[in-house]
């Protein structure tokens, strides 16, 4: 099995938000809570993304996968939490050969995804915002909201 | 945070101005509104602004960056200007064809072809 998660922490920067990092027989099992800063999301999505790279998906996954990423994070942190810098987002990882697992959960109000206007109706195309849920939906394997929309899950295959 | 580069580049051709990005991503909300705010400047510059925008350089963007762009096509609409998009790379014109932007927007293949279907 894999290492002990002391000897996966590649980073000794403080700033980092104390991951849990475990190798499993499904692949590596990431664990993170943070602020609702977006300095701290990025940190997260790219140490997800450095294991999606470790092992060697197709370009068109990494890019779906940072893509997705991406626009979970901005939903968290400031569509969910408001940037409220008291509230958290909690974020697992499961990153193996086949497939990437991620669940992000804020500590918002929720929202119900059945009320989000679709950002492609001729009405709505010249809007500015929108449009970071279809873009998940669009890119990963499968999305799903739970928890009043406060937890999403979603899967990207690697094929 | 002042020392950092420009998010934009900007080459003049006849009276159309050519945007090229600087990063290869636009993702960071602060780059964004940089480059909302650039744009804003050149689009409020002139009566009738003529902008090509050239994303060779762009490998990755998100929701937010679309938006920047849609209100920088407002902008140029509400003035009377033309704005093209050009040199979109395949996994990032997939992103205009799933949120069908690439209706709304008028894109060419190339630098050449962008600037020759300018209206004078």
């Amino acid at each position: 099995m894999g290492l002990p998660a002391s000897n996966r922490m590649s980073s000794p920067d403080p700033r980092r938000s104390s991951p849990v990092i475990t190798e499993t027989r499904y692949g590596t099992s990431m664990k993170f809570v943070i602020n609702s800063d977006y300095a701290r999301g990025r940190e997260v999505q790219n140490r997800i993304l450095d294991e999606v790279t470790r092992y060697k998906y197709n370009s068109d996954s990494v890019f779906a996968i940072k893509l997705a990423l991406e626009e979970a994070f901005v939903n968290a942190i400031k569509h969910g939490n408001k940037l409220d810098p008291t509230k958290h987002v909690y974020v697992e990882a499961l990153v193996g050969p086949s497939q990437t697992e991620i669940i992000i959960e804020d500590e918002g109000p929720g929202f119900e995804r059945s009320s989000v206007p679709d950002p492609t109706a001729p009405e709505n195309l010249e809007k500015c915002s929108g449009r970071g849920i279809l873009l998940i939906e669009s890119y990963m394997t499968s999305a799903a909201w739970s928890h009043n929309g406060r937890r999403l899950h979603m899967i990207k295959r690697n094929d | 945070m002042s020392e950092q580069a420009p998010p934009v580049s900007v080459t003049e051709e006849k009276d159309i101005r050519i945007v090229e990005f600087t990063n290869n991503k636009i993702l960071d909300e602060a780059n964004i509104a940089d480059i909302g705010a650039t744009l804003n400047a050149l689009i409020d510059e002139r009566d009738q602004p003529r902008l090509v925008l050239d994303f060779s350089t762009v490998d990755h963007l998100s929701s937010a960056a679309l938006g920047m762009l849609i209100n920088a096509n407002n902008r140029i609409k509400q003035r009377n200007g033309q704005l093209r998009l050009t040199n979109i790379k395949p996994q990032i014109f997939e992103v205009f064809r799933i949120t069908k932007l690439d209706r709304l927007f008028r894109i060419y293949p190339t630098r050449a072809e962008a600037l020759a279907s300018m209206e004078h």
